[in-house]
C-alpha cells in the first residue's frame, strides 16, 4: 500500500515499496499560479533531505523544490519538459515531478501525514 | 518551495475593498497592499488585456502638480527632455537624472496650460517630490495629489468600451490629454498606459474611483488585471520598470532612452548629468540596455548573468515567460560591443549556460493610436 507524506515547504512524496514519487500540493500549484516551465532532475543525480532537487517556474517566479527525503532520482517527468500546466491541472498525478530511490526510510518519519499538512495549510491561511 | 514573505503595515490603494471582491491575491509593493492577479490568473489576464481589455490599478503611483511662473522651464533644469516644447494637452515621458547622467525615476509629464501634471513612480514618489522641492525652490511649487486613484484601461477594445461612456476619448492620439467626465464623474485622461497595447490612464477623484471601476467592470470585454500582468505585458513591450531596468547607476544613454531627449537638449544641456549624457551621445555609452531571447524554455530571471562563453558580459534586468511571445523574453545590459541585434551571448541560468540572442526590442509590436 502506498503512503503519501508532505514537507513543510509543501512537497509531497508517495512510496511504493522502494521507491518513491515527488511532487508538489495543490496547495502549492495553486500559491504558483500558472506553471509555464519546470526543471526536473535526471536519472542517477543524488538528491539531500530538504536540498534543492528541481525548479518549477510561474510566469512571474521562480521557485526550488525540495527533495522530501535523501536518495537517487530514477526518472524525471519528461511530460512537463513540453505541458509544464500539467502542475496546475494534476499536481498530484500525471503532474509529478521526479520518482526517486529513499536512502533511509527513517526520515519518512520526520514528513507530515495529510491532517498535518492540511492543518498547516489551514493555519497560514 | 519557500514560504511567501509575512506583510506589514501595508498602504492601501482606494479600490482595495473591490478588488477583494473580485478574487484579488495581494503583494507588498512600494509600500502598498496591491493586487498582483485576481482568479483569471497572469496568464490568462495578459493574453485578455491584448485580446479585449485589462483595467489596471495604479492609484499606487504619485500624481502631482507643478505650478509656478513657467513650470516648463523649471522642470527642464532636472529633465533631458524638452518640456517647453510641449504643447498643451500633451504628454510627454521624460527622465529625472542625477550629476552622473543616472536615472533618479522615469515620469509622465502633461502640459495642462497654466501648471504640468506629473505621474511619478510608487516606490520613489517621496524622494522625487524632495527633489523637486529642493531643486526648483521658489521656482516652481509641488503639489501632490493624495486624493485621487489612477486607472489604466489597455488593450484593443478599451477605446471601445470608454467612448461607450464618452465618444469623444475615440479620437484621442497618443499621448494627449483631456478632462472627460464618464457618468458625472470628473476624469482626467490621458491616452496612454504601460502595456505597449492602445489605451488610457485615468485619474479620477477616490471618491468615485469604485464607482468608475464598476463601470467599466460592467463591460464584457473588460477584466481586473494585476501586477502580475502588468510586469510581464511591459515586458514584452520592451518598456523599463524603474529599479530593474533603469536606477541612479544606469545612464539615459546606456538605457537605451536617447529618444526622450530633446533635440535642443542634446546641444543645449542643461540638466543633471547633461556632461555625461551629451559624451555617451557623441562617443557612445559602454554598456547598452538590450532585448534578449533566450533559446529553449527556461527563463532567465533578473540578475541572470550574461557571458560571452567565458567571462562576464552583462547582467539580466527583467526577465520572466512572455505569454503572448509564448517563451521565455527578457532584457539587460551587456557590453556595447555584443549589443548588436543578431549577437549570440549565453545565459548562466542557476549555474548552467544556455544559448540566447540579442534582439530588438519590443517582442511584441506597440499597438499605439496615433490618430
Amino acid at each position: 500500500m502506498s503512503e503519501i507524506r508532505y514537507t513543510k515547504s509543501h512537497e509531497w512524496i508517495r512510496v511504493d515499496g522502494d521507491t518513491a514519487t515527488v511532487g508538489i500540493t495543490a496547495h502549492a500549484a495553486e500559491a504558483l499560479g500558472d506553471v509555464v516551465y519546470v526543471e526536473v532532475p535526471a536519472a542517477g543525480k543524488v538528491v539531500a533531505k530538504a536540498k534543492e532537487a528541481a525548479v518549477v517556474e510561474s510566469v512571474k517566479a521562480a521557485s526550488e523544490i525540495y527533495a522530501p527525503v535523501s536518495g537517487t532520482v530514477t526518472e524525471g517527468n519528461q511530460a512537463l519538459a513540453d505541458d509544464p500546466a500539467l502542475v496546475n491541472r494534476d499536481p498530484t498525478g500525471d503532474g509529478w515531478f521526479f520518482k526517486m530511490t529513499v536512502a533511509d526510510k527513517g526520515e519518512l518519519a520526520d514528513l507530515l501525514d495529510e491532517a498535518a499538512y492540511e492543518a498547516m495549510v489551514a493555519e497560514s491561511n | 518551495m519557500s514560504a511567501a514573505p509575512t506583510e506589514t503595515a501595508l498602504k492601501r490603494v482606494p479600490l482595495h475593498e473591490l478588488h477583494a471582491e473580485l478574487g484579488a491575491k495581494f503583494v507588498p509593493f512600494a509600500g502598498y497592499d496591491m493586487p498582483v492577479q485576481y482568479k483569471l490568473g497572469v496568464l490568462g489576464e495578459h493574453l485578455h488585456t491584448r485580446a479585449k481589455a485589462g483595467l489596471f490599478d495604479v492609484s499606487h503611483m504619485g500624481q502631482l502638480r507643478l505650478r509656478g511662473a513657467n513650470p516648463a522651464a523649471a522642470l527642464e533644469t532636472l529633465v533631458p527632455g524638452d518640456i517647453q516644447a510641449l504643447k498643451p494637452w500633451r504628454t510627454r515621458y521624460t527622465l529625472l537624472t542625477n550629476d552622473k547622467g543616472g536615472v533618479l525615476d522615469d515620469l509622465m509629464v502633461t502640459n495642462l496650460e497654466d501648471h504640468l501634471f506629473l505621474i511619478v513612480n510608487a516606490a520613489t514618489k517621496d524622494a522625487d517630490i524632495a527633489h523637486l522641492k529642493a531643486r526648483l525652490g521658489t521656482q516652481a511649487t509641488v503639489e501632490p495629489l493624495s486624493d485621487r486613484a489612477l486607472l489604466a484601461l489597455q488593450g484593443p477594445a478599451a477605446v471601445t468600451v470608454l467612448a461607450r461612456l464618452a465618444p469623444s476619448v475615440a479620437t484621442m492620439a497618443f499621448m494627449t490629454a483631456a478632462n472627460v467626465t464618464f457618468d458625472g464623474i470628473d476624469c482626467f485622461v490621458t491616452r496612454s498606459g504601460y502595456t505597449g497595447e492602445d489605451g488610457y490612464e485615468i485619474s479620477v477623484p477616490a471618491k468615485d474611483a469604485e464607482r468608475f471601476a464598476r463601470l467599466l467592470l460592467k463591460h464584457e470585454e473588460v477584466a481586473a488585471i494585476g501586477l502580475g500582468a502588468r510586469d510581464s505585458l511591459r515586458l514584452e513591450a520592451g518598456l523599463c520598470l524603474y529599479g530593474n531596468d533603469i536606477d541612479e547607476t544606469t545612464t539615459v544613454i546606456e538605457a537605451d532612452l536617447a529618444w526622450a531627449i530633446g533635440k535642443r537638449r542634446r546641444t543645449e544641456g542643461g540638466f543633471p548629468g547633461a556632461a555625461i549624457i551629451q559624451q555617451q551621445l557623441a562617443g557612445g555609452a559602454p554598456r547598452c540596455r538590450v532585448g534578449i531571447l533566450p533559446e529553449g524554455k527556461a527563463p532567465a530571471r533578473e540578475h541572470t548573468e550574461i557571458t560571452d562563453g567565458t567571462q562576464k558580459i552583462g547582467e539580466i534586468t527583467s526577465g520572466g515567460f512572455g505569454p503572448s511571445q509564448g517563451g521565455p523574453v527578457a532584457m539587460g545590459y551587456v557590453d556595447a560591443k555584443y549589443a548588436e541585434v543578431g549577437t549570440a551571448v549565453t545565459l548562466m541560468v542557476r549555474g548552467v549556460p544556455r544559448p540566447a540572442q540579442v534582439v530588438a526590442l519590443p517582442f511584441v509590436p506597440h499597438r499605439y493610436y496615433r490618430g
